[in-house]
């Protein structure tokens, strides 16, 4: 536990020292809903509609950008070779990058959040916080599934392009059962819910514990 | 820190391919404590190989390789809280300070009495002044000095320096020195590669030289055997 | 040999079910000669899902065995993929365009085609952009078998997603003539001792290739 919050400590110390993953998440995602806006030029009934797939594409977009910086920052000087000298075996070294990318990409998000709302006409009422909770699970997939996909990424020679390149399709069901839930929330209409909640959680568990197991390939010479 | 009076280091038979080309051709060497350890060849030749190796940074293809009599594939995160590993990257986060670097580093290390520790350190190696700048700021020789603070940090046994000249100004290079001459004083072991033949047999007990993954030399290094080695070695000109 | 057998016993196959597919099986009352196609669409989107599978088994096994083989293998079943995706897309929309009136509908069945094709290719650009040969096959696997991982989570949330949006409709459902059954019984073996007969030549080109790979290495380093 100790190197995990260590890991995940100073990603912090480091974000407050430059502010650069956040900012340029926040802002990228606020791009996105902006684009959407005038791609789309929705009115009333339609905005609610459209809402949800803009919503989690502006988070997949973000999230991106979030995985790319958060291992750019470990790639620079060759930190990440520190950490594989150091006394933690390759599992919990890929659990504590999972921890700050998901933090990273939950703050980025719920800044994100209310700007969506004021955006789309939506109300802050439990809606709001129903979807933060599944703003939560959702990013906790992506993240379980970024992390080691980043970190293969890394070793390619087109690095950061390579990243969606991978990610996009292996994370559509997440997207897509954060995508439904999201439209099942704000539609009210939420008897069938659970069965996307189980799939979000499903996925993090079976990546968290596949991932665990092979991060070891991915980051030995 | 050693389990009885095991070897510091004792490789059998390593061997690294990659692909079709072979980067250790079965190495076997031990390293008993307080040996200083130089170890040469021209570049290619199989040294940073067998020094990644010995630090679980690659896995080798064959042959076994114990630290302090532990078994690198069986108990690889003990065999790194022996090590120290210090190459030409000092593996350092440039947004943070020095401070910060240390004291994440003794978080991963479990290093206890961190703070004092730290500061110590970083008097030692003559960043007292620079400690809260970040490491950004730095030069590539005070880069070099918290890089060497790093690797002492949670005392390893075993400290195994890639190169570690390369950058380095003369202050640094005699403090480097004096701290080396102090671990193995201290009964450490050091395993040193360098093309600097000079720095490399100062304080050296031990040398060998490594060509295209084999050892081709070793002995002491005390007199003139190893020059003599050395000096044939290079006026071969193996091909590359 | 096994090679020469495939090859042999795909060819007579082959023949057999093209004339199952197109003679012996019963004419369909609503759509006519076009629904023919799926004797050569169903089979071949199955051996897309069963490539997906064999990816990440050869994956996996390379990361016990650390032994190239595998990584052969998986670039085999990688390739197939490639092939059985496009071929399962493309008869989809030519069976599509005289029955559903569109080339192309976001059904379930041919988005997750598609995510399977994208994921294929996904493999094969993450293996061009890895130089060095142990590191690529070492990667790749992982992908893979990250890739197997998905194909059942892929498989329900459309499945899911597509009852909730109208579609054309053709979930198979009821019962089935026997004789088409039979037919298709056929033509999925065909095509099954096919792909297999492929990924032996495969499998023998990629030898050849790395015994090339290994010369032109020896006369470098003899320059």
């Amino acid at each position: 536990m100790k190197p995990l919050s260590a890991i995940v400590f100073k990603d912090i110390v480091i974000e407050l020292r430059n502010k650069e993953t956040i900012s340029s998440m926040l802002m990228f995602g606020l791009l996105v809903l902006v684009v959407f806006n005038f791609a789309f030029q929705p009115t009333g009934a339609e905005r609610a509609l459209i809402a949800p797939g803009i919503l989690w594409v502006a988070f997949t977009f973000a999230g991106i950008l979030g995985l790319n910086r958060s291992l750019s920052i470990e790639l620079d000087n060759d930190c990440l070779q520190g950490l594989l000298l150091a006394p933690l075996d390759r599992g919990s070294l890929y659990l504590g990058k999972v921890a700050s990318n998901f933090i990273f990409m939950m703050i980025a998000e719920v800044m994100i959040l209310p700007i969506f709302v004021l955006f789309y006409n939506l109300r802050f009422d439990l809606q709001f916080l129903q979807i933060a909770g599944l703003s939560f699970l959702g990013t906790f997939a992506f993240a379980a599934v970024g992390t080691i996909l980043s970190t293969i990424s890394a070793n390619t020679r087109m690095k950061e392009v390579m990243l969606p390149i991978l990610l996009i399709p292996l994370t559509l069901p997440v997207i897509l059962a954060s995508v439904m839930a999201t439209s099942a929330v704000l539609s009210g209409e939420t008897e069938g819910i659970s069965s996307w909640l189980y799939l979000l959680g499903g996925f993090s568990i079976v990546y968290l514990v596949a991932s665990y197991l092979v991060f070891e390939f991915v980051v030995e010479e | 820190m050693h389990a009885g009076d095991s070897p510091a280091l004792e490789s059998e038979d390593i061997r690294k391919t990659f692909g079709h080309f072979t980067a250790l051709a079965g190495v076997t060497l031990t390293f008993q404590p307080s040996e200083f350890v130089a170890l040469f060849g021209r570049n290619g030749a199989g040294k940073t190989t067998f020094l990644k190796i010995a630090a679980t940074l690659m896995r080798a293809t064959h042959g076994r390789l114990r630290i302090g009599g532990t078994d690198i594939r069986e108990e690889p995160e003990a065999v790194r809280r022996q090590i120290g590993f210090l190459s030409h990257n000092t593996y350092l986060y440039r947004d943070l300070n020095p401070v910060e670097n240390l004291r994440f580093f003794a978080r991963l290390y479990g290093v206890a009495d961190a703070e004092t520790r730290i500061s110590a350190l970083l008097s030692r190696v003559g960043l007292k002044r620079r400690m809260n700048d970040p490491v950004r700021s730095f030069s590539r020789g005070l880069n070099q000095r918290l890089g060497i603070a790093r690797v002492m940090l949670h005392d390893p046994s075993l400290i195994l320096l890639d190169e570690p000249y390369t950058g380095l100004d003369a202050n640094a290079v005699e403090m480097l020195n004096a701290m080396l001459d102090e671990a193995v004083g201290a009964g450490k072991t050091i395993v040193l590669t360098t093309h600097d033949i000079e720095q490399g047999l100062r304080a050296a007990t031990r040398a060998a030289i490594i060509d295209r993954g084999r050892i081709v030399f070793d002995g002491s290094s005390r007199g003139a055997p190893v020059r003599d080695a050395y000096n044939e070695y290079v006026r071969m000109g193996v091909p590359q | 040999m096994t090679s020469r057998v495939l090859g042999i016993a795909s060819l007579v196959l082959m023949v057999f079910a093209l004339y199952m597919a197109l003679i012996y099986a019963p004419q369909e009352a609503q759509q006519g000669t076009p629904y023919r196609i799926i004797y050569f669409h169903v089979p071949m989107g199955i051996l897309s899902f069963v490539s997906a599978y064999l990816l990440g088994f050869a994956g996996i096994m390379f990361l016990i065995k650390r032994d190239l083989k595998w990584d052969r293998l998986a670039i085999g079943a990688a390739e197939l993929g490639v092939l059985c995706t496009a071929c399962s897309l493309i008869t989809g929309s030519i069976w599509a365009k005289p029955i559903w009136g569109v080339w192309w509908a976001w059904d379930a069945r041919i988005t997750l085609q598609l995510l399977l094709g994208l994921f294929f290719i996904a493999y094969f650009m993450l293996r061009a952009y890895l130089p060095d040969r142990e590191k690529r096959a070492k990667l790749a696997a992982v992908f893979g078998v990250l890739g197997m991982i998905d194909v059942p989570f892929n498989y329900y949330s459309i499945e899911w997603w597509a009852t909730q949006h109208p579609q054309p409709v053709l979930r198979g459902g009821g019962s089935i003539d026997p004789d088409m059954r039979l037919a298709l019984y056929v033509s999925a073996l065909a095509l099954t001792v096919t792909c297999a007969y492929l990924l032996t030549r495969r499998l023998a080109i990629a030898r050849v290739e790395e015994e090339v790979e290994y010369l032109e290495h020896l006369v470098h380093a003899h320059e």
